[in-house]
Order: structure tokens, then sequence, then C-alpha cells
């Protein structure tokens, strides 16, 4: 028993993972999730805005770190759309603006009566990583004097005015790497006091802990993050329990449990035979 | 000539910078040196592309082993370059509708948004979803408590994994409360918020004060490593 546990193929090993991950997604079963203080404080920085406040939403990630960061950006859309404030995209990715496109299809279906230009506005993407947002801190028409659609941003109604974003009053940073959350705190929060809540990766939120509470007013940290905000999405407005779509974070959940669980078991098995094999070595 | 132009450009850029962030009446040289810096960077993506171009075809010419990897590669990247530079099956935008060519390079319907929604995606969440597997492996064969440090480790990653999920609460519900601190999902909060924090911290300031150092010697000319040994 010793020695075939012992000589386990990885093969076994990525089929339990397999099965771990599958069956919970497969079941589409939630668990119950109770915001933590931290995310709390970010959804109440939103929260407690006046309605029709200015956001920024950098959406630094790509389709790889989606699947941990679209749930977060979709919940901040939702919120800021319920909030009904005023929402201004952008990217420092370039494979970001599908991004970007993907949470304004949830505001175009979920929220029709949301104006393009009015509303919200998406600048796409500009080369640069920091050195965009150095420029826009202090001058916007010379990194963006136009929409992703070419549209002259003094023709939209929420950017005509718009100088810089040293205005706003919330920057939202949803970042899987560099440029991202880092970038965004030495260059536009710390030395304009923007205020500013990020959403990030599961591997990068411990270095991002460093900024908070300062330069970071709050942080969601990966996948559990995002469960967290959209349960206390959905203890303020009780609608989005009805839709599917806004629970995306919480069913996820569930093959974590799972796949933390195999984690836990295999380390324990791994180490009980390494002291097994230790022993049996000593006695030989 | 070839190494003291690139030597007084960088010099002259980083002093400028500095000087801009302290002296009110610069902040518009640094803003216009910020600009210089936006436009270089999107030459940075042509000068990747050739780059990639270069090594494939050399690669490709030479009958290198795995050759045929490297005309994959150099196929998708034309194919997707002329997809998006052609800005092939896109409708024109509908501000400028007589202009065939008006519309964003990504609109959906054309073959670049295609090619992203239907390969790139897929590819890169299967190759990032492949991590799991490859971590399992890892945790039964590598994680293994050879020492105190290692089994330090090895307990917080412990109080770690069930802390950031329902287990943990489940497990640890039961607490009073005057012993919630010892709930999973708060052990997991004081771990990062205090030990990952001070950790943390201590290793940026010492990175900054790394980059400190290592840019004033760029700027003042003492390290030249970055033009290259020719």
């Amino acid at each position: 028993m010793f020695e075939k546990l012992n000589s386990l193929e990885s093969r076994w090993i990525f089929l339990m993972t397999f099965l771990a991950v599958g069956i919970p997604i497969l079941l589409q079963k939630s668990l119950p999730e109770k915001p933590t203080p931290m995310v709390m404080d970010v959804f109440n920085l939103v929260e407690d805005l006046p309605s029709g406040s200015l956001i920024l939403c950098s959406f630094d990630f790509d389709p790889a770190s989606a699947g941990e960061l679209q749930p977060m950006a979709a919940a901040f859309v939702r919120h800021c759309a319920l909030k009904k404030h005023k929402i201004v995209f952008m990217t420092l990715w370039p494979v970001g603006p599908p991004m970007i496109q993907n949470n304004i299809n949830i505001l175009k279906k979920e929220f029709p009566d949301y104006q393009y230009g009015e509303d919200y506005v998406n600048l796409g993407y500009r080369t640069g990583g920091e050195g965009v947002i150095k420029l826009i801190t202090t001058s916007l028409d010379k990194m963006y004097s136009e929409d992703v659609n070419g549209t002259s941003l003094k023709k939209l109604s929420l950017t005509k005015d718009l100088k810089h974003i040293q205005g706003i009053d919330l920057l939202v940073n949803i970042s899987a790497g560099t440029p991202g959350v880092i970038e965004w705190v030495q260059y536009a929060s710390t030395p304009f006091n923007i205020k500013t809540v990020v959403g990030c990766t599961g591997v990068t939120a411990p270095k991002n802990y460093t900024y908070i509470p300062k330069q970071l007013a709050g942080m969601l940290g990966a996948i559990k993050g995002a469960a967290e905000y959209e349960k206390a999405s959905i203890i303020q407005y009780p609608q989005l329990a009805e839709n599917p779509q806004a629970q995306e974070g919480l069913r996820r959940m569930a093959p974590q449990l799972v796949a933390h669980l195999l984690l836990i078991f295999l380390i324990i098995l791994g180490n009980v035979l390494h002291f097994v094999g230790r022993r049996k070595g000593l006695s030989s | 000539m070839k190494r003291t132009v690139p030597l007084i450009i960088c010099s002259l850029t980083g002093f400028i910078l500095i000087i801009s962030w302290f002296l009110p009446a610069a902040e518009s040289w640094g803003e216009k040196v910020t600009h210089w810096f936006d436009i270089v960077a999107a030459f940075a993506f042509v000068l990747g592309g050739a780059n990639l171009l270069k090594i494939h075809l050399q690669k490709i010419s030479n009958r290198r082993i795995g050759w045929g990897y490297s005309a994959v590669t150099l196929t998708a990247f034309l194919v997707t370059l002329l997809a998006g530079l052609f800005k092939i099956n896109v409708n024109p935008s509908m501000n400028y509708p007589a202009y065939s060519w008006s519309g964003n390079y990504l609109d959906e319907g054309g073959l670049l948004w295609w090619i992203y929604e239907y390969l790139f995606v897929p590819l890169s969440a299967t190759l990032f979803a492949m991590l799991a597997f490859y971590i399992t492996s890892a945790a039964f064969r590598a994680f293994r408590a050879k020492n105190i440090e290692a089994s330090i480790l090895l307990f917080t990653a412990f109080l770690i994994l069930l802390g950031r999920t329902y287990a943990g609460s489940l497990i640890t519900s039961g607490l009073p409360d005057s012993l919630a601190f010892l709930r999973f999902e708060n052990l997991t909060i004081i771990i990062m918020s205090v030990f990952n924090l001070a950790g943390s911290r201590a290793i940026t300031i010492g990175i900054a004060l790394g980059v400190v150092t290592t840019s004033l010697k760029l700027l003042l000319a003492v390290d030249r490593s970055y033009l290259g040994s020719d």
C-alpha cells in the first residue's frame, strides 16, 4: 500500500483534480458566504457615494485571469449601475478591451436606461502602462482625445468637462498584474489622493495588502472577494438574487472548496508518506 | 555616438521627470516627456513583432528542432495581424457609415473578434486552468514538513486554504464570540493583514531603496549595461 501510494502517478492526481473541480461546477451549487470587513469597506465606499458620482474603472486583465476577475468586475459594474453612478472605462492591457466590452454588455442587457456618453464612456486601450496613468492624471485629452468609437470626448456629455482624472470620485482597478494596482497606486492614488479600491487575483493579493488602508481604501482578493461582494450586493439589492449572472462568483466557491479540501488531503497524505518512508529508512 | 546619445536621452529624461515632480513650474516638461514615453512604448510593439519574425524565420530556415512550432507561431501571428490591420469583416462605425474601415477592429462579428473569442480566450483560459493540476500534483510531492520553517509554512497554508472557503467557517462556527479570533476566516485575516503585511512592507521598502539606487546609477551613467556590450 505504502509503495503504491508513494509512487502514485500524476495522472491519478490530475483525475482527482478534474473531478474535484468538475463535479461541483456541474452541480451548480452555491455556498453561503458572509462578506468580510474588508469587502464591506469596498462595498460601502461605492454605496455611500452620492448617485451620479464619477467612477473610473480600469480593467487591467486578460482572458487567462477572467475566470477569477470578471465576476468581480461585473459585480462592481452592476453595483455602480444600481447606484446610478457614471462610469468611465479604460484598460492598460492590450487584450483588455474585450474585458470592458463584456461589462458594457451587462449594462446594455440589464440596465437598458443607461445611455452611452451620458452614463458611461469606453476609452479603450492605450499603450504606455504607467506613462498613460501619469499623463491622464494631469491631462486626459493628451492621451485620450476620443473614445473607442472615434467620437471626440468633447462631444460626450460625460467627458466634455473632464480635464484629468484628479476630479473623479472613485478609482476602481481590477488587475491581474503589471501594469495594474501598483502603478495606479504610485502614479494616481498616492500623489493626487484619489480614493481607490482594487480587485486582484489571489497570487497578487498578499503584495497589495501593503497599500491598505492609506493608499488603497480596500481590496477584493480573488474569487472569494468577488463572491463576498456579490453577497453584499444581494443583501442590499435583493432583486439581484433572481439574476443568476449576478452570482457567478458565489457559484465558483463550491469548486474552490472541494479543490482546497483535495489539496489539504494530498498535502497530509504526502507528509504521512514522507514520515513513514523516513521511519522505514531509519529502521532499515 | 551610438552610446553617448542614448545616455544623454536617458539622463535628460530622468532628470526632467524628477525636476517636474518637485517644481510646479516644470510640471509641463514632465507631461511632455511622459507623452514621448507613451509614443516610444507604441514602437515597442513594432520592434517586438519584428523580433518575433526574425527569430522564428531563422529557426524555420535553419530547420532547427521544433521549427514546425515556429511555423505555427508565425502563421498565427500573421493571420491575427492582418485580421486586425485590415479590419476584415468589421462593419463600418455608426458615426461614419460611408467609410468601410471606420469600425472598431474588435467589433463583434469581425475576423479578429472571432479569433479572439473562439481561439485566444479558450486557449488562455485552458493554459491558466492547467496550473490547478500542477499545483495539486506539487502539493502531494513537494510540500513536506522537513524542518521548522517548512512546518510553519505548511501550517499557514492549511489555515489560509481552509479560511478562504466555507469549510473553514463551518468547522469553527461553534467557537464562542470570546474566541471568535480563532475562527479560520478571522485567522486568515490576521495572517494576511499582520504577518504578511509586515513582510510585504519590508520587502517593498527594500525594493524601493534598490530602485532609487539603480535609477541614480542609470541617470548618472554609472550603470551602462542597458546599452549592451558593443
